[in-house]
């Protein structure tokens, strides 16, 4: 693998030099995109002047000190300036940053065994706010905006069979605003299927309650037609000693912005997040998480994996970890991988680490891109594999680390499909 | 009985200061069961000629032709010459991401016969060679000589050729950057090979330390794209005491034999 760009870090390494132009240890600084408009220096210069989310004491680049609220007004507009805005082109949000939501949402159809729970309800429901803030304006857009919203609740205790299918399909581009909670209760375990799909102007809040000792896992599969534009939050609350697993497969649609964070409210649990995406010419696809460690003796595992093919083709991944002073114990690892296929694409990948206490079991993070270049093909090639054999060959290497992690066979499939179409796309 | 013939073969490379002549008229002919050492100062073709045979595209060949029992291998693409029985050992083996090993040489020996292996007997032929070359057995797990050391890189393309069984294999230099023991290794892995008597061998090398290990028929040397001296393994031994400073680059053959006829006076 020729590395573009390779950082690796664990606790106890000497710092560096700042390893790429711009950018420090704790992450990059200014935006190389925005540059040109760009006054003020660094983000936090920007969130500073209406921040109310950390208080006092909390530094301007802290993760911490994100404004979260359920008020659209609270946040100003965007200029694409913002730390968290700064990769996304504006133009194409096709208004989820700007108008009122009021379009047909995408229709929701749960296909759910018995034993779960699904409720269509109002915003006044009792539910709605249980595990999720707005922490940008798209989404707190929505949150003001949406009329209904799904609630989907496995029961304590219960084990459910097979897994749980969410199919949100697309009303066309008016921009609209999307609901949904995901209830885990205690000890319960359960999969759940969110199938995005169709064409629409969205902008979604999840919300997902992984409670005491549940085991939760949820898949989100973006496969929407090549004009939709989505922005999806999907926050995740964690319980004592829960295990909670996400994958984000990202691969149709115009813009595609998903943004998962997990919190922890007491020990002993577990989170998986994992990702996937494939950014055709043209597609913007952006990913950025944050974990926030605030209780002692929590784990952390992020990988998320990206190819890229064709002319402006981007991909951006953000993975915001904090280890707060309280959460002594915590393991962590968060890493991203890129797949550049081809001349004219751009993977930004940004893993920041922050770290409040030195009483920790383990924190890492990594991120490299490289490129599927002509000595990589000349070399298979040498061995007798045919061109298009050894472009699959590498792609789907590549990419099934993550989709094994789906362990539901007929997604598994369905997806190993979906790559192998991408990829033979890219026979222009 | 298999034939590989080159003939007058001109090859340039572009570069920024326009094309370059790389090899300038080289002519060879290898036989199955022939080892032929192919020995000269840097920069003077030997590499071009093996990645010439394999089909880099960065080469171009300019004249002449290459034959593989009379069919124009110039005109096969890069995997066509491989599942034609052309096999080269790199001498910076690639590494390539999200490919395991077990699946590319499952892939490679499938494309290689037109028929997958059997399953039972290519795991176990594929250990058995991997115990042979002292390659431990979790590499199959790893992508393709991704976080390899050098030696391990060369092992593996060893490997490689013990499990595809080419008729001609073509050896860039695979003894640089061995230790002894590696050289060893590496060596025996090419001399079974070889044992079968269904391969010849075109060896490239700067160094004659392999051709202690690996014995060769004929010993050509090159000197600025162009075979200037050839001989037996002798010759190897002689390059050992005196190097290639007899060879004055630039110099033609005639050069040499003055300076031989002077050296014999």
């Amino acid at each position: 693998m020729t590395d573009i760009t390779t950082e690796k870090a664990r606790i106890g390494a000497p710092s560096a030099q700042p390893f790429i132009n711009g950018f420090t240890e704790e992450g990059e600084s200014l935006s190389p995109l925005n540059a040109a408009e760009s006054k003020a220096p660094l983000a936090g210069e920007a969130v500073k002047r209406h921040s109310h989310g950390g208080g006092v004491g909390i530094p301007d680049s802290s993760r911490a000190g994100r404004l979260t609220s359920y008020k659209l007004a609270d946040f100003k507009p965007l200029t694409g300036m913002e730390e968290d805005w700064r990769f996304t082109p504006l133009k194409r949000l096709r208004g989820l940053h700007t108008e009122v939501l009021n379009g047909a949402a995408p229709s929701v159809s749960v296909t759910a065994p018995d034993s779960v729970t699904v409720e269509t309800v109002g915003r006044d429901d009792r539910r709605i706010g249980s595990a999720a803030i707005p922490e940008d304006r798209v989404s707190a857009n929505a949150w003001e905006n949406f009329t209904e919203a799904t609630v989907i609740t496995v029961p304590a205790e219960v084990q459910v069979d097979g897994e749980v299918s969410v199919l949100l399909t697309g009303q066309g581009t008016e921009a609209s605003a999307q609901h949904v909670v995901i209830v885990a209760e205690k000890f319960s375990k359960a999969v759940v299927v969110l199938d995005h799909q169709g064409t629409a102007v969205v902008s979604e809040n999840i919300e997902i309650v992984v409670g005491d000792g549940a085991q939760l896992t949820v898949i989100s599969l973006q496969e929407w037609n090549d004009d939709a534009v989505h922005a999806s939050s999907q926050q995740a609350k964690l319980g004592r000693d829960a295990k909670f697993k996400h994958i984000v497969v990202s691969l149709g649609g115009d813009l595609v912005r998903v943004t998962p964070s997990a919190r922890f409210t007491a020990p002993g649990a577990e989170v998986e997040l994992f990702g996937l995406y494939f950014a055709d010419a043209g597609q913007h696809l952006e990913q950025r998480l944050f974990v926030d460690h605030s209780v002692p003796n929590c784990k952390s595992n992020v990988l998320y994996k990206g190819a890229l093919q064709g002319r402006n083709a981007h991909t951006v991944w953000v993975g915001d970890v904090l280890i707060r002073k309280e959460a002594e114990g915590t393991d962590t690892y968060e890493a991203n991988r890129n797949l550049v296929l081809t001349d004219g694409a751009r993977a930004d990948s940004v893993p920041n680490l922050e770290i409040e206490t030195g009483l920790i079991a383990g924190a890492g993070h990594a991120s490299a891109t490289g490129r599927f270049d002509d000595q990589h093909l000349f070399y298979l090639m040498a061995r007798g594999i045919p061109e298009e054999v050894a472009r699959r060959l590498v792609v789907r290497g590549f990419l099934n680390e993550i989709i094994q992690q789906i362990k539901v066979p007929a997604i598994e499939e369905r997806l190993t499909d979906a790559v192998e179409r991408e990829l033979a796309a890219t026979n222009h | 009985m298999s034939t590989l013939e080159i003939k007058d073969l001109h090859v340039s490379i572009d570069t920024e200061q326009g094309t370059k002549e790389i090899l300038k008229g080289v002519s060879l002919t290898i036989r199955t069961g022939e080892t032929h050492a192919i020995m000269g100062p840097n920069g003077s073709g030997k590499s071009t000629l093996a990645s010439t045979i394999a089909g880099h595209p960065r080469y171009n060949v300019t004249s002449g032709t290459i034959t593989l029992d009379g069919e124009d291998v110039l005109a096969m693409s890069v995997d066509e010459r491989a599942r034609a029985g052309l096999f080269l050992a790199m001498q910076y083996p690639v590494e390539v991401p999200g490919v395991s090993m077990t699946n590319f040489l499952r892939t490679a020996k499938t494309a290689i016969d037109g028929e997958a292996p059997k399953l039972r007997t290519w795991t176990k032929d594929v250990k058995a060679a991997m115990a042979q070359l002292r390659i431990d057995a979790d590499f199959t797990q790893r992508n393709v000589n991704e976080g390899f050391s050098g030696g391990e890189k060369k092992r593996v393309e060893i490997l490689q050729l013990e499990l595809f069984k080419p008729k001609f294999a073509i050896l860039d230099e695979t003894d640089s950057g061995l230790d002894v023991d590696a050289l060893k290794v590496v060596s025996e892995g090419v001399n079974r090979a070889h044992a079968e008597g269904n391969m010849g061998t075109l060896l490239i090398t700067h160094y004659t330390r392999i051709l202690r290990y690996i014995k060769p028929d004929f010993v050509h040397v090159f000197v600025d794209g162009q075979v200037v001296e050839e001989g037996g393994p002798e010759l190897a031994d002689r390059l050992e005491e005196e190097g290639y400073d007899r060879y004055a680059t630039g110099a033609g053959a005639a050069t040499i034999a003055a300076a031989d006829a002077a050296a014999q006076a």
